[in-house]
């Protein structure tokens, strides 16, 4: 079998440092790793922390453009096979800054997109905060979300770490071969560039014809 | 090459004092500068075109229309027109009819508009912002080439044996530039018809309005309008001058701040190493400016946005005289001794006429059989 390569991109909103959002993202990418070497595919994994980007943020949506680092940080994203998205549970739903940060991605730059998502919060009574936020904003992005969404009370990291039925560790375990195996079966994702092929005028009016 | 100002008409308040300027005195203002452009030495002055408060200027025409009465050699134009929700058939009239009244001193610049409610108070549909800047300057350009029109679109009512009147001056089209920030359908546009492409560069990093425009060039030259090079780019820019740069940022500040477009956001100093906005000295805005041709080739139109944010007219007529003065005349040499000569100047109508007249005569002295008019479009 030939080895393949697949670049993930993990986006973590943590505030803290260290931040148990970023601890579960690690656990999650190590996981994904496994998964992916275990199916012949040489996985390159890339953390973007938001923290880091977060004034930048504000500024794309004041100004309308991303700064250099923050136009990095976007574009490891889009070029992406395989996307990690963790965030901490905040009043309900995901940070501001996650949210911020799929605000000024593309409109189309994630679709078909394997994702894992992933939360943490305090107590595991904010844990469907990944089935009625983070779930329904990645299929508003068109990404192709996995079925396990894996969430972190406080607790759990309390708890045996053996992957015992319903476990954290279980848990981390089952959605990353999910996301292993989506982005395994996949071709490796070319998004195109409008700038190095951009469509010829005729298209764009007949395109139009038939819109 | 051209330099100008462009005007969007917003009513700010001046962040030193509160106030803000009355509709009346506003639109005075847009035409102040205008006449200042001239008498500065400048080419052009652009207006604006919005629906909405806080902006003035809803009617270009008019405004342009009285500033030509006014003036002997300014070049007007828009920044930019509306194609989006403005109905083509009265494009093609409004324009031909300045164009007349201005002795041919009238080109314009196609924008589709960034504010959503406009589309609907329109009639129209923002999520058919692209096809709308497609079927319409597609009818556009037909109506100012063909005398009789049969059209027929999906965003427009139909037309049977239409004539726009008047027919443009001297039978010669006002010359259109395509303007996008982020677009490259846009960009696409602009080459397809051998128009030009002009970039408001000051909002984007020079690494995107590099992009945008080698798009430009590269498509102009498939759709055989001759070499990458000799297509026609014009930029936009901000600059704010004094003597002493410390000085004009001091200045500056307070402006940048409070402007609806900048303010709340990064500091001053961030913007400026981000985009080509430059607040500094004179000697600062040359070389700035200069730099700009090194990531989009030798380009034809240099436009600096005049009156904004609530700049008192003073300051805005002072930095117009810093700019007509100090400025423009170094960077027309600087620039003319950089481009090569196969590079052409944008279209004006004295230009255009002339130059059909001289391919006419050769055709009529010639023995021959062709009479290709160039139409512009790839057949």
């Amino acid at each position: 079998m030939t080895t393949r390569a697949r670049w993930v991109e993990v986006v973590s909103a943590g505030l803290g440092q260290p931040s148990s959002t970023r601890l579960l993202a690690d656990r999650l990418t190590a996981a994904v790793d496994r998964h992916l070497r275990d199916a012949g595919v040489d996985a390159t994994i890339e953390v973007v922390e938001l923290r880091d980007h977060a004034q930048d943020l504000t500024n794309h949506l004041l100004t309308g453009f991303p700064s250099p680092k923050l136009q990095a940080a976007i574009d490891a994203v889009l070029a992406a096979d395989g996307l990690i998205a963790v965030s901490p549970i905040f009043s309900a739903s995901f940070s501001g800054l996650f949210k911020l940060f799929f605000d000024v991605v593309e409109r189309d730059g994630l679709t078909g997109m394997p994702t894992l998502i992933a939360a943490t919060g305090g107590t595991a009574r904010h844990s469907l905060a990944l089935e009625h936020a983070l779930r329904p904003l990645f299929a508003y992005l068109n990404a192709a979300t996995v079925a396990t969404a894996v969430f972190a009370a406080a607790e759990d990291w309390g708890s045996a770490g053996i992957a015992s039925e319903g476990s954290l560790v279980q848990r981390i375990e089952r959605s990353a071969a999910e996301l292993a195996s989506a982005m395994a079966t996949r071709e490796s994702r070319h998004a195109p560039d409008p700038f190095a092929d951009p469509v010829p005028f005729e298209h764009l009016l007949k395109s139009q014809d038939r819109g | 090459m051209q330099f100008g100002v462009f005007s969007v008409g917003d009513i700010t308040p001046d962040p030193n004092t509160g106030r803000a300027v009355s509709e009346a005195e506003r639109i005075r203002i847009m035409v102040t500068v205008a006449l200042k452009a001239e008498e500065v030495g400048l080419d052009v002055f652009a207006a604006g075109e919005h629906h909405n408060p806080p902006f003035v200027p809803s009617s270009p025409t008019t405004l342009l229309g009285f500033i030509a009465a006014q003036t002997q050699q300014l070049l007007l134009s828009t920044a930019t027109t509306l194609i989006t929700t403005n109905d083509p058939v009265k494009i093609a009239e409004d324009y031909a009819m300045l164009q007349h009244l201005a002795d041919g001193r009238v080109d314009l610049m196609m924008g589709r508009g960034n504010t959503g409610p406009v589309y609907p108070w329109f009639g129209q549909d923002i999520r058919n912002g692209i096809p709308l800047a497609y079927e319409h300057y597609a009818l556009l350009h037909r109506l100012w080439r063909e005398d009789v029109v049969d059209w027929e679109g999906k965003l427009r009512t139909p037309l049977t044996g239409f004539t726009s009147v008047p027919r443009p001056l001297d039978g010669v089209p006002p010359f259109v530039w395509h303007g996008s920030i982020r677009s490259p359908e846009i960009a696409e546009q602009a080459a397809y018809y051998g128009d030009g492409f002009f970039h408001n560069n000051i909002f984007w990093p020079a690494d995107h309005v590099k992009r945008m425009v080698a798009l430009y060039r590269r498509r102009w030259e498939h759709y055989g309008h001759g070499p990458a090079d000799q297509a026609i780019v014009g930029l936009g820019g901000h600059v704010f001058m004094r003597k002493n740069s410390q000085d004009a940022v001091r200045e500056f500040r307070p402006y940048f701040d409070h402007a609806p477009v900048y303010g709340g956001g990064m500091s001053l100093e961030d913007y400026m190493a981000q985009t080509p906005m430059t607040i500094g000295s004179p000697q600062q805005v040359i070389d700035r400016t200069l730099g700009f041709r090194e990531f989009v080739g030798d380009y034809q139109r240099q436009l600096f946005i005049a009156d904004h944010g609530g700049l008192p007219l003073k300051t805005v007529l002072e930095q117009m005289d810093i700019l007509g003065g100090e400025v423009v005349p170094v960077l027309r040499r600087e620039f003319a001794a950089l481009k090569p000569v196969h590079v052409p100047e944008a279209p004006v109508h004295p230009r255009v006429v002339a130059a059909r007249a001289e391919r006419e005569g050769a055709t009529a002295d010639a023995t021959s059989h062709v009479a290709s008019a160039p139409s512009g479009v790839p057949a």
